[in-house]
Order: structure tokens, then sequence, then C-alpha cells
């Protein structure tokens, strides 16, 4: 599988709306149908097209939310007010609708099983939506490779994939939150912005040479792979996805 | 730093459509100051077209733009590109 998803000219095909499931008041899960679909590894995108019906296009880049050997794939998707791609996808589309994607994408970003760990994931808002599809790969093929997630959201109301972390955890698989803007009463895990000191306490030491996957907002994987490097962690081993203030 | 940046991961589709092999895991030298990375870890820039930027001198490696139905692409900084066959 690993052969058909690196590589080949990329085509555009058309895939179906199964289903769309809220997961926060702003971000949606979109269950595709896509035929032929070719497989995919865990932290791979597709390219995701819209065209208007006077021939204007739109096209933005999603990660893909479900672990591979599905035949239906998921793109987690936040909505953003003035995006151009994002509120169609998470307002309008129904079971039904077709859109076009390519894909699978990437393979920089990318964890399997089998690349072993420690596992360090560090998550920004939607930047989540990759390494849940690590973690679900990881879970999926019964791993119990050292993992830890520092999940950085706004508000507990914000967390994506809430409930289904908390049922995961376990199994060699930490999960610990950050909220930033509000916390719930009662409150007593971080509230603020990814720092050093908190890396120090959650990631795994430099010594045991932990891969990090670090996805969210352009500033805050510029703060935290600073934060890492600082640390001690070796740079190579930090592997980053930016994503921009208008990217949707 | 530029809020706008993003990395090779966000090119990724593009620069498949022109080399039809998965271009994030190739390793870039930058001709300026030697380093090697990852296309998926260099800097990217998007305006009317795509520079990739090398994340430690900041030298532009290579700059595409693109029309409805053809690519320019110009390697001004890139040494060498290594990729998996």
């Amino acid at each position: 599988m690993a052969g058909a998803a690196l590589l080949g000219r990329l085509t555009w095909q058309l895939a179906s709306v199964v289903d769309v499931v809220p997961e926060t008041s702003r971000v949606k899960t979109i269950v595709f149908d896509v035929p032929e679909w070719p497989g995919h590894r865990a932290g791979q995108h597709v390219d995701v097209r819209l065209t208007a019906e006077d021939g204007y296009q739109a096209q933005r880049s999603y990660s893909i939310a479900s672990p591979p050997n599905r035949a239906r794939i998921e793109l987690t998707v936040e909505m953003l007010e003035d995006g151009e791609v994002s509120p169609y996808l998470t307002e309008e589309l129904r079971p039904g609708d077709q859109v076009e994607l390519r894909g699978p994408i990437g393979g920089y970003f990318v964890w399997e099983p089998s690349s072993g760990g420690p596992l360090l994931l560090v998550g920004g808002g939607s930047g989540i939506v990759p390494l849940m599809a690590m973690i679900r790969a990881r879970a999926g093929a019964g791993s119990t490779v050292d993992t830890r997630l520092l999940f950085s959201s706004r508000g507990w109301d914000d967390v994506i994939y809430r409930d289904e972390l908390a049922g995961l955890e376990g199994n060699g698989l930490r999960v610990v939150h950050t909220l930033t803007r509000s916390q719930p009463p009662g409150w007593t895990g971080y509230a603020r912005r990814v720092d050093g000191a908190m890396l120090a306490e959650v990631a795994p030491p430099p010594a045991d040479r932990p891969r990090a996957y670090v996805c969210g907002p352009t500033p805050f994987v510029e703060a935290v792979a600073e934060a890492l490097v600082q640390l001690g962690h070796d740079p190579p081993s930090i592997r980053t996805e930016r994503f921009g203030p208008t990217g949707g | 730093m530029d809020a706008r940046m993003l990395d090779g991961n966000a090119v990724a589709g593009l620069l498949q459509e022109v080399f039809a092999v998965e271009i994030t895991t190739a390793v870039g030298t930058c001709a300026g100051c030697g380093a090697s990375e990852p296309v998926g870890a260099v800097h990217v820039f998007e305006g009317a077209g795509v520079a990739l930027r090398c994340s430690h001198c900041d030298s532009a490696l290579v700059k595409i733009v693109k029309d409805g139905s053809r690519v320019w692409v110009g390697f001004p900084g890139l040494r060498t590109l290594e990729v998996a066959v």
C-alpha cells in the first residue's frame, strides 16, 4: 500500500459525501466515499477543489482524519468565517453531494505504527486532525508505543474529538489538554499557551529521542518547535505542519 | 516570524503534479548555505506565485508560478534534490 500511496501523478476524482458529523460548534467531520481510493498513511492530506458555476475554482488542503485501511476517508474541517472553502464544506454539504479531491498527498508528516516511538504529538486547534489519524492508526494496530499528546484548545467545548480521545487513553497513550482562553469550573489542567516548561513536563526526555509531530497555525508551530529545540530535542526529529490564517 | 508562512507540506500536491512522485520526503540542499532538509520542512510563501525558502538561511530555493494549463518551476537556490526512486 505504501507504494500505491507513494507513486503516481495525482488526478482529481469525485468524492461523494456519506455523512457530516458535528465535532464542535465550528468543526465538522465530513465522511467521503472515494471510488478507487488507493489507501493512505496517517498524517497525509488531500487537496479539495470547488468549482463555481462561472468556472472560478478554489482549492485547499485538508488532513485526513481517518486511519488507513478504510474505504471511506474522513476530513475534519474548521469553519473560518471569511474562508472560501471551509464554510461550504461545513455548512452546505449534504449526504449525496460530490466534491473533487485528489490524494493521498505527502510523506514527510507521516507516522505509522512500524515507525515506533516514543511519540510526542503537539496539536493546536484543528492541527489535531493529522495527529488523530496517527492516534487512530496506533490504536487500530494495537500498538502500545509510548505516546504523549499535548493538545491546545481555546476552551473545553472547542476540544475536537474530546470524548474519543478520553476513550483511547491508556495502553501507553497519555492525553494532556491546555485550554488557552476559558476553562470550565474546577479545571486543574494547563490554562496557557504551550511553552517550554509545559513541554518539559509532558514530553519524553530528549535522551529518549522521541519523534515529535507538531501541527497547528504557523505561530503555534514556530513556538513549539523552537521550545523543543531549546529543550535539547534533535531538530530533524521534529516534524512540523503549518497552516496559515487564511487556509480555509 | 511571518504568520502567513507555510511549509513544504502545503505545496506537496502542486509539486507531485509536476514531478509525479511524493516530494515532501525528497531532500533538498541549499546552494546558499549548504543545509539539507526534506522538502516538507522548507518554508513556503504563497503570493502571486509560490516561493520555497531554506529554513536555515532564507535563500529562495524554488519558485513556482502556475496558470490554468502550465506550471513554471525555477530553481534559483537549489543545489541538489535527492528523490527516492
